[in-house]
């Protein structure tokens, strides 16, 4: 059932009720617009895709016009060329000619399609417009006068964002967007109106002045700054992260990032582990060569017991990194290999990944007509994945609930409180909302790993696979049995985890609790899980890792590793996605890639790995965890019954506590890791969310 | 009301002239007679309230108008050939047909537009504070007429005694069960609610108004969907003028030959003209459809300052519509498709007289001055192009330009009409390409004696 429209007359068969402008798309022709975005409403503003269509006396807003069958579209006609010239010197009229000195040259809309579009030569002779700059907050920077009033930037906010910070004041030529009152642009995806902006009138404030962007270089890679794993572009310079920019995956992040994913890479920068170092006489550490370094910790490594020897990996280890430790350690006959993410080991545990992956999949929620949030804030421990369910609740008429803190979600919900108990109620069928969960068509109970690290985590656990599997049993593309909607999500927040749950690492420090090691290899763990306190007197600690943070200063001996932006490693998402990151830059002073490292350290310990590039040691990721290197690929998860038959045997019981996310303002967003803590533009968030 | 007036009705394309010209009939030329006026309380000398509306024949009969059901009231306007008084001239009957569709759930409402806003123009308000339940009683029959559950009466911020006549007349026709529940007895429910504007031009263009009413900032929407599908709060809406609707009810009862007899054909009906300017008597009078411009000037108004030799131009329709100057007022009449032959519009027919010692530069710029204040700031070539239209002129006005940005502005302002969301840049430009069409001499002079002062202070 489509139609028929004609575009310079050439057929093209159209989706009934798409606009001109996509028909002319089909076409292969593009038209110039700046108000109309893909994923924002049409406000059909800016007049710059006006189309001659027969029959219609005046020439028409393409974006906002739907297509009638046997619609002749002129697109190339005389009449729309000279529409387009005559919006584009309106355009260009108010608009200053700061070209040179703006940060968006190179990339802007305005320029491009001037030079497509625009005419030769100008005539206006008057005054132009100037309007006063606003303070947005340490992100955005804004140069007003630039603005062309084509409002996506208040469209993403109000629809994407669902934040209504920004918006129009005054008419006509008068017309200023902004907050109103002066105030901070409030969201954790403020940063995307940066991209959407189709001038100059909002750029990035902390890479303000810094380069040209075809002087960059750009490296197609991943986001390691929480479990999404959100495609990212790394715009570099002789070495420098200059800027990070969303890229297109619709699958995770659509086109849009979270300002920590954007704005925390100056953390790269700063606080780095650039020398190995070891612990002197005096008791401080002292810079020294690979050389003297890795002996050092080679000797310790054959001299200690099997089971004195632990590893404990933190939320920004990559998958060829996790895979080398365990080898090594296996080699010395060590399984003390922990994540520094509790998750629960009651029942089946990690055993079965259907425990521990987000088996709907981010995208899954447009399908959804019910979810269930326990114990997370996604807004803020998954900003891209709350976008999503923002989304679906605006266009699906999706049904939110939520079990745990009260927090703005930016869409509404159903809050039924913060007790585990409801839980129980939940599970047993007595609370009011499992009706709705039982009619749910397709349900979603999502819950945040955060949850796992309680002492009830297990029962918890026990309770919300049972909420899920009954809804699941009752959901209507079940209602044959078969497996195909899944409801239980577990909502992850370091990217790291997934994959170490994959390749068999105990969750959890319990293991180093339990057996006081003599040798402990941290890597990147920061989180402040062990400290020299409840670690014995004798304990050697190894720190691989990139800043100097939390466990860096305790550690007898420091190798300096790269970060994510510095590496091709494997990452493995949320969902159980694999998806690589790339090398944009190389590491810092003589930090090496951390998989790297631990291969020189086997030779050294006379042990060595049987890998000596990235792809050997792939294919022995392979061996062990096929889907770990079938990239962008979600491997999917089953036995959901046997997972909630298991995790009944949980041992412990719900206690009182409330169930609450740790991060529950914007504030609480910004500063979660060793980057973040080391960027100056997260401290600056912070504050400027605290004082408002 | 504004911009409304212009092009309030255009839901399609329409063409006045044309096919129809070689249709037109005779004007007979006959003088209103006092007994067909339908405003017989203009100049407020009676009784406005519900006693004198009774007394002057209003709410007669009301009840058997409501009766006879949406199809009759419909045939009725059809019939009447009335169009829209707003600017725009849709016909009415047929405008308001396009509310009768299958229901499907959502209530139908009626918007009367009272934000009366372009200059010139005085009739709706004289409707309202003269005559408030006529244009009740039109919000009955016009609401019926479309199946609408109520009517939303936006007025003008401005008119504070007007609306406070409207409420109180509201008031007296809910008292005796004239609207509300079972309005006059014929089983019928509807509501009137009156809804004051805060001063902006641009919400009397319909769909800004139906923003406006929503409580947003009064931009307007695109169409389509037009109001008839979406309209105000979601729901098919139809937006009408106050005289359009307050007609009505006298239509349906003195019959619509009666009402097409006045006029031309396709420009039937009375019609309240408001002439203001440079006559002797300014005044708002009701005249029938396509008398000549030249007799309603004499007969109502004492004629031009000075003698119809000392005019210069006539703005005809509210300021959106172009001027024309002497040589074309002597013989046109004032109705829909003549104005829309002398390249301007009947618009709210509101007269702007000027005489020969009017600056018409200076009094174009100003109007200029007016629409890049009132314009909205949504679209492009609104937004840019009348200001930068108003910069032009302002310099106009001293001379200080080139002769050649005659045809620079001319250009601009035809880059601008057709280009935009609503009608208000055609609104804007079209003064502007009026005062071009018929005065350039004037222009050319003004810039030649200004480089001639120049010139003359170089050398001194």
């Amino acid at each position: 059932n489509r139609v028929e429209v004609f575009v310079n007359d050439q057929s093209v068969w159209v989706e009934p009720g798409s606009t001109v402008l996509q028909a002319c798309e089909i076409a292969g022709i593009q038209i110039p617009r700046f108000c109309y975005h893909d994923r924002l409403s049409v406000a059909g503003n800016c007049r710059m895709c006006l189309v001659e269509i027969e029959k219609s006396p005046k020439p028409q807003a393409s974006c906002a016009m739907p297509v009638m069958k046997g619609m002749r579209i002129k697109p190339d006609s005389d009449v729309s060329k000279k529409a387009r010239e005559g919006v584009m010197e309106f355009l260009l009229a108010n608009h200053p000619l700061d070209c040179p000195i703006c940060d968006q040259g190179g990339e802007c809309d305005l320029q491009d399609q001037s030079m497509m579009f625009g005419s030769d030569r100008s005539r206006f002779l008057e005054s132009k417009r100037a309007v006063e700059d606003k303070n947005i907050g340490p992100l955005i920077k804004t140069i007003m006068t630039r603005c062309i009033q084509c409002t996506r930037c208040v469209r993403f906010a109000d629809e994407i964002a669902g934040v209504s910070d920004l918006g129009t004041t005054g008419r006509g030529n008068d017309m200023q967007i902004g907050t109103y009152v002066e105030k901070m642009f409030t969201s954790e995806l403020s940063g995307n109106v940066i991209d959407i902006c189709p001038v100059g009138a909002l750029t990035a404030k902390p890479s303000a002045f810094t380069a040209r962007p075809w002087e960059t270089r750009k490296t197609e890679s991943v986001d390691v700054m929480d479990a999404l794993g959100s495609n990212i572009v790394v715009s570099t310079r002789t070495g420098d992260v200059l800027r990070i920019l969303p890229r297109l995956n619709e699958e995770i992040n659509e086109e849009w990032i979270s300002d920590k994913t954007r704005f925390s890479y100056d953390g790269l920068k700063r606080q780095r582990l650039t020398q190995p170092m070891i612990r002197n006489e005096q008791g401080g550490l002292s810079t020294c060569p690979w050389v003297d370094a890795l002996p050092m910790v080679a000797d310790k490594l054959m001299a200690t017991a099997p089971e004195k020897i632990s590893a404990l990996v933190g939320g920004f280890t990559d998958a060829e990194t996790l895979v080398c430790l365990k080898d090594l350690l296996n080699r010395f006959d060590s399984e003390g290999l922990c994540t520094e993410e509790l998750f629960v080991a009651d029942g089946s545990g990690t055993d079965l990944r259907s425990n521990y992956l987000l088996n709907s999949s981010i995208s899954g929620v447009e399908e959804a007509d019910l979810v269930l949030l326990i114990g997370t804030n996604p807004r803020y421990e998954a900003p891209m994945f709350n976008a999503r369910i923002r989304k679906a609740w605006i266009h699906n008429e999706l049904e939110v609930a939520v079990v745990g803190s009260k927090v703005d979600l930016t869409y509404s919900y159903d809050h039924l409180g913060d007790s585990p108990q409801t839980l129980k109620q939940l599970a047993d069928g007595s609370h009011p909302f499992s009706a709705k969960l039982k009619a749910a068509k397709k349900p979603i109970v999502v819950v945040g790993s955060e949850m796992f690290t309680r002492e009830d985590g297990g029962a918890i656990h026990a309770a919300v696979s049972t909420i899920a599997q009954k809804a699941r049993l009752t959901s209507t593309s079940n209602r044959g049995g078969e497996d195909d909607w899944k409801v239980l999500n577990v909502l992850h927040k370091v990217a790291s985890q997934v994959a170490a749950l994959d390749l068999g690492y105990k969750a959890g420090p319990d293991h180093i609790r339990n057996n006081p090691p003599s040798l402990l290899f941290l890597l990147g763990a920061d989180e402040g899980v062990v400290s020299r306190e409840n670690l014995p007197k004798d304990c050697f600690v190894v720190y691989i890792g990139t800043h100097g943070d939390v466990s860096a200063p305790f550690a007898d001996v420091i190798l300096p590793s790269a970060a994510y932006t510095e590496k091709t490693a494997t990452y493995v998402n949320t969902e159980g996605r694999a998806q690589q990151s790339q090398s944009a830059v190389s590491p810092p002073g003589s930090a090496r890639e951390d998989w790297k490292i631990i291969r020189a350290l086997s030779e050294v310990a006379g042990a060595s790995l049987p890998y000596d590039d990235i792809d050997a040691v792939r294919s022995r990721m392979g061996e062990m965890a096929p889907n770990l290197t079938r990239y962008n690929h979600v491997e999917g998860a089953n036995y959901f019954k046997q997972a909630q038959e298991l995790a009944q045997l949980a041992k412990p019981k719900l206690l009182d506590a409330p169930l609450k996310s740790s991060q529950l303002t914007l504030a609480d967003f910004y500063m979660t890791d060793t980057i973040t803590r080391a960027s100056k533009t997260m401290a600056k968030c912070v504050k400027a969310a605290t004082e408002g | 009301m504004s911009v409304s007036r212009l092009f309030l009705s255009c839901a399609k394309p329409w063409s006045p002239c044309g096919a129809f010209a070689t249709q037109i009939k005779c004007f007979s030329n006959a003088p209103l007679k006092d007994q067909d006026r339908i405003f017989t309380n203009l100049y407020g000398r009676h009784d406005w309230k519900l006693k004198g509306a009774v007394q002057r024949g209003d709410w007669y009969k009301t009840k058997e108008i409501v009766l006879k059901g949406k199809d009759w009231i419909l045939q009725q306007i059809k019939e009447s050939g009335l169009r829209g008084r707003g600017g725009a001239g849709f016909p009415t009957g047929l405008k308001w047909s396009f509310m009768n569709r299958p229901p499907d759930g959502r209530p139908k409402y009626l918007v009367v537009n009272a934000d009366e806003g372009e200059p010139g123009t005085c009739k709706d308000r004289e409707i309202m504070r003269h005559d408030p339940h006529k244009l009740i009683e039109g919000c009955l029959v016009a609401g019926v007429s479309m199946g609408a559950r109520a009517a939303y009466i936006y007025i003008r911020g401005e008119f504070y005694n007007e609306a406070s006549n409207l409420n109180v007349a509201i008031k007296e026709a809910y008292d005796v069960g004239y609207i509300g529940k079972n309005a006059c007895g014929s089983g019928y429910d509807f509501d009137v609610f009156v809804h004051r504007g805060a001063g902006a031009y641009i919400c009397g263009e319909e769909t800004s108004l139906i923003e406006s009413l929503e409580g947003k900032q009064g931009k307007p929407r695109l169409k389509p969907p037009f109001p008839a599908e979406v309209g105000v709060f979601g729901c098919p809406t139809t937006v009408a003028n106050v005289e359009t609707v307050a007609v009505a009810p006298t239509i349906c009862r003195r019959t619509p030959e009666w009402f097409a007899g006045f006029g031309r054909e396709r420009n039937t009906g009375t019609k309240l003209f408001n002439i203001s300017g440079h006559v002797n008597f300014p005044c708002t009078v009701e005249e029938t459809m396509s008398i000549p411009m030249k007799e309603l000037i004499e007969k109502h108004c004492g004629g031009v300052r000075g003698g119809w030799d000392n005019l210069l131009c006539v703005i005809p329709g509210g300021s959106s519509t172009p001027l024309i100057p002497k040589g074309v007022c002597d013989d046109v009449l004032m109705d829909f498709d003549a104005l829309v032959e002398a390249q301007t519009g009947l618009g709210t027919a509101a007269l702007i007289v000027m005489d020969k010692s009017t600056d018409v530069i200076r009094a174009i710029a100003r109007l200029m001055e007016f629409y890049k204040h009132e314009s909205c700031g949504q679209c492009t070539p609104c937004r840019e192009g009348v200001t930068w239209m108003n910069d032009t002129l302002r310099r106009f006005t001293k001379g200080d330009a080139d002769p050649d940005e005659i045809d620079s502005l001319w250009e601009i302002s035809k880059q601008v009409e057709g280009h935009t969301i609503c009608a208000l840049g055609d609104g804007a430009a079209w003064p502007a390409q009026g005062l071009i069409r018929h005065m350039r001499p004037i222009l050319e002079d003004r810039m030649k004696a200004y480089r001639e002062k120049q010139g003359q202070k170089a050398n001194i």
